[in-house]
């Protein structure tokens, strides 16, 4: 048995069918050749699968497909202009070093954004604990916490003057 | 002074685009046309018989090509997964090497291993299927623990390994180091284990195999650190394919650790199944699988004495290490408890006699091989150790008895009493780095404040030495290695004077694409985006022996080097002729060759152009192009050293641990590019953090079933547990036996830093009478140590 489901994936409408049992990130993965959203755990503790779901950090691995059905999904391949620009967060991961094997790297990226979104000036407290459901075993979190810091910076509106 | 794209330069990654935009290439991300799917079934019994294996019902479900069991792979010829290090026991005889099929034939001998394989054309189908197959086992009693394993009526684990011992070993001096101890003042006495781990590299082993009817190639696709050692074991000892019909791919693989060195059943499983079913087989670990099949890491029990001279001199260290191997020898587990640990008992020390002898045991349990340190963390934890409690007998000051035994630079290079010799290392330099950044005199100050918070408040060092780059091939063929260590390079210019880089070492996270390609921009004055680095490929890349041992840069970019070199010299020819000179009066310097004396001069994109495009060229003397390829064999280790302090606070009505300051002082040579060392060292000292304070990998000892198999049970430190960390390094000390003066850094992190954390636990609980604590210091253990500790106190 298929079921017929239909998300709207980085801006761009799609319509699979596939089994009900099937996982989103195995739709994003094995149906839309989307790779860049890893999996890297089977109990949702690694959190190397996060995307947007309607603009909130979920756990593609955690999440059946057909539970999406209908909603927005943004992933990994879906943040960067299309010019090659990068997001202020995916530029601030770079400049700090904050990846080594880029395994982990997608879901930090979209688990920090989300962070950002909800709190925009996180101190580095926020930042630690707010990705703790992302596990990375090369960086010790280090510039990761940096990266994510200087990121909500760049991502921070720009203060302007009230106007009179 | 530094150039912007040279050694020195924290250039920024030329990796990170394609990671950051989900456009990496990893194993799992590869899907090859008519591709089917494996399953492998696991066994749930850590020891058992196998009477019968049905498939029938599992052969005939939906969608499935075929049915593997470890029968079927006997009778095509497959034969066992090889050892690669042959160790001997103490009265010379050989090592007991029991066989290691990739799927069992009558007998499981480790929960998660291998049974059978179901291949369908999804891997829902293939593990559906895989539920049909019904296997009648015969239970048998199991055993977990490597001290238990030596029991008189233990559980055998192998038919040919009595006692389930796979060797009795020794290194040192047992003599000498007797008379030391008969003459020492103090003898300080330790008992620890240290505990097996799981490397967990975040992206889990896959594998597609594929096969070519047209050409008889096969086609390995797989999560390796080195390519072309999976090439030669599965082809020539396993599989019997001619080497020139197998190529092994390792794209973008997602950490290692030490994990994805050694050759595992599913590359086999695959490789010999694409044939059979005529189509690619693609497999993928789940997590929990990983738990199952990765290799895991340490696992020693250990008895260690330190005996010293009333001033605290060192005079003799004696180990007595039990070593769990696991169920099977994996390619490299031999020679972890052995010669990358034993070797390294003299630590920074000048301790004139040691001797350890190393039983290594067969249990039911998943093989034990290198995990980040692979030996050289277990030497540095019970040294470390040894030293902070025979400090706190003798009254003198840690660090003050630390610097007494310290090797100063001046004995350099220093022969140990166990077969190394460190060739460089400034060890006091190490020290007046560190105890500034952690400020040391003001340790008193700050316990007192906690105290009157009604936290512990403890400070622990680690004063480390390691062996890498391993290492002058002859020198390990004489130690039992089965193989060459080392490492290959091409370094290719084009016609138009960009550069390929072909490199026999693997990056899995340690940003070779960057720090290479700095070395070719270094040499050349060309900047580090017209260098392209190839490797993990077998079909592309000259026969290299891939990354582990934090040899990359000192072994690979040493390979590199002498390449470099090549071309150079040719080039020189070239420009003499060019530029109708004597050879002896070309100047060299960032890429331009020049008469001396004179302006003419010309770039190496000339000479390049010149090399390809011939009409002005001394062919009577040089061939055409400028390609040269060098392998290069180090002429010894190199000994990355340095000095770790953590500062930790412990609240006494929870047990719980924080680290509130981790600084490390260390030399690893030349640094090429300081950001990305800067990187490897926080990534090193988490693993080590993680050893001592969460990560444990337990098995229960009457079933065999590993407790932690999963991430919810299995502590991995994650970003809330940890403190920014102050690194800093010194280039005082170069190593002085290969080109570049590197020394390696992957793994200093991680060899050190178990023992700074224990160190300082044991002395924020010191005064409660504690002086010990076995890993990982849980907040259980830390209460349950404290509860015990208190009425001894109180009475």
């Amino acid at each position: 048995m298929s079921v017929s489901v239909t998300l709207t994936v980085n801006g761009r409408s799609v319509t699979r069918s596939v089994e009900p049992r099937t996982l989103l990130v195995q739709m994003l993965r094995e149906h839309l050749g989307l790779t860049g959203t890893h999996v890297g755990c089977d109990t949702s503790q690694c959190g190397a699968c996060v995307v947007h779901l309607d603009g909130r950090s979920v756990k593609a691995c955690t999440v059946f497909a057909v539970q999406a059905d209908g909603a927005s999904v943004t992933t990994i391949e879906g943040l960067a202009a299309a010019d090659g620009t990068l997001h202020p967060m995916q530029a601030a991961f770079r400049e700090h070093h904050a990846l080594q094997c880029g395994f982990c790297t997608p879901g930090m990226v979209m688990s920090a954004i989300d962070l950002v979104k909800t709190n925009p000036a996180p101190t580095e407290r926020d930042v630690r604990v707010g990705l703790e459901g992302n596990l990375c075993r090369c960086t010790g979190y280090h510039n990761i916490v940096k990266a994510v810091l200087a990121g909500a910076e760049a991502m921070r509106p720009p203060v302007v003057p009230a106007a009179e | 002074m530094t150039k912007a794209d040279g050694i020195g330069a924290s250039v920024k990654r030329r990796e990170d685009f394609r990671f950051l935009t989900g456009r990496g290439t990893y194993t799992d991300d590869i899907d090859r046309p008519g591709q089917t799917h494996a399953h492998i079934l696991r066994s749930p019994f850590a020891h058992a018989r196998v009477k019968s294996i049905d498939v029938a019902a599992a052969t005939a479900a939906p969608g499935v090509v075929a049915v593997f069991t470890g029968a079927d792979m006997a009778a095509d010829g497959v034969k066992g997964l090889p050892c690669g290090w042959l160790i001997h026991n103490k009265d010379g005889s050989p090592m007991n090497e029991p066989a290691h099929p990739p799927i069992v034939i009558d007998k499981v001998l480790h929960v998660g291993d291998q049974i059978a394989v179901v291949i369908a054309e999804s891997r829902a189908q293939a593990r559906d299927a895989a539920e049909l197959i019904e296997v009648d086992y015969e239970e048998m009693p199991a055993v977990v623990d490597a001290v238990a394993a030596q029991a008189p009526n233990a559980p055998q684990v192998h038919g040919d390994a009595p006692g389930n011992l796979c060797y009795d070993w020794h290194l040192g001096d047992q003599a000498a180091t007797d008379a030391a101890f008969a003459r020492a003042a103090h003898v300080t006495k330790l008992d620890l284990v240290n505990n097996r781990l799981v490397a967990n590299a975040m992206e889990p082993r896959a594998a597609i195999g594929e096969f070519d009817r047209a050409t008889d190639e096969y086609t390995l696709i797989t999560t390796s650190q080195n390519p072309h050692v999976i090439r030669l074991l599965m082809g020539a000892f396993v599989l019997g394919i001619p080497e020139h019909k197998l190529r092994v791919v390792a794209p973008d693989v997602g950490g290692g650790f030490g994990s994805k060195i050694y050759h595992y059943a599913e590359e086999a499983i695959v490789t010999w199944a694409a044939r059979k079913v005529g189509r690619p087989v693609k497999w993928t670990a789940d997590r929990s699988e990983s738990f199952l099949s990765d290799a895991q890491g340490r696992d020693h029990s250990t008895h260690a004495e330190l005996a010293l001279n009333q001033d605290g001199t060192f005079l003799g260290l004696r180990v007595s290490t039990v070593a769990n191997l696991g169920a099977y020898l994996s390619t490299f587990a031999t020679s972890i408890p052995t010669y990358l640990y034993a070797t390294l008992l003299a630590g920074q020390y000048t301790t004139p006699a040691i001797y350890c002898e190393v039983k290594a045991v067969f249990t039911n349990t998943v093989p034990v091989d290198a995990y980040r340190g692979a030996g050289r963390p277990e030497a540095c934890y019970l040294i470390e150790r040894l030293v902070d409690n025979a400090a706190r007998e003798l009254g003198i000051d840690r660090v003050e008895l630390r610097r007494r035994n310290m090797v100063p630079a001046s004995a350099m290079p220093y022969q140990t009493p166990v077969a190394l010799q460190y060739d460089s290392g400034d060890f006091h330099r190490n020290l007046d780095l560190a105890l500034p950044m952690i400020d040391y005199d003001g340790f008193p100050a700050r316990r007192a404040e906690a105290a009157q918070r009604g936290k512990l408040r403890g400070i622990g060092f680690s004063t480390y030495i390691e062996a890498c780059g391993i290492a002058p091939s002859n020198v390990a063929g004489a130690l039992g290695a089965r193989a060459g260590l080392y490492e290959s390079a091409e370094v290719r210019f084009h016609p138009t004077g960009s550069v390929t880089l072909f490199t026999g070492s693997h990056s899995h996270g340690q940003g070779h694409e960057t720090t290479f390609a700095q070395l070719v921009a270094d040499r050349f004055g060309i900047p580090v985006d017209s260098v392209e680095i190839v490797h993990g490929d077998t079909s592309k890349v000259p026969f290299g022996m891939g990354t582990y041992g934090s040899r990359s840069l000192a072994v690979g970019g040493s390979a590199i080097a002498r390449a470099m070199d090549k071309v150079e010299t040719k080039a020189k020819k070239i420009a003499a002729h060019m530029l109708e000179a004597s050879e002896a009066d070309i100047e060299v310097k960032d890429g331009s060759f020049t008469v001396a004396g004179t302006d003419k001069s010309l770039t190496i994109g000339e000479i390049a152009l010149s090399a390809y495009v011939p009409h002005k060229f001394p062919l009577e003397e040089l061939e055409p192009g400028l390609d040269e390829q060098a392998f290069y064999d180090p002429k010894n280790f190199t000994f990355p050293n340095g000095c770790q302090v953590c500062e930790i606070e412990i609240d006494p009505e929870t047990g719980v641990s924080e680290i509130v300051k981790f600084v490390c002082a260390d030399d690893f040579g030349r640094v090429v590019n300081p950001m990305i060392v800067e990187g490897q060292v926080h990534g090193g000292l988490v693993q080590g953090i993680g050893q001592a304070l969460m990560e444990n990998c337990v098995y229960d000892a009457r079933s065999g079933q590993l407790v932690t198999g999963t991430y919810n049970d299995y502590c991995m430190p994650r970003a809330d547990d940890l403190p920014f960390f102050a690194v800093k390094y010194h280039e005082e000390a170069l190593c002085t036996h290969n080109p570049l003066g590197v020394k390696g850094c992957g793994e200093a992190g991680t060899i050190g830093a178990a023992a700074a954390v224990m160190n300082a636990v044991v002395d924020a609980l010191s005064a409660l009478g504690v002086h010990h604590l076995e890993m990982p210091a849980t907040p259980q253990a830390v209460w349950q140590a404290i509860r015990a500790a208190r009425p001894s106190q109180a009475a």
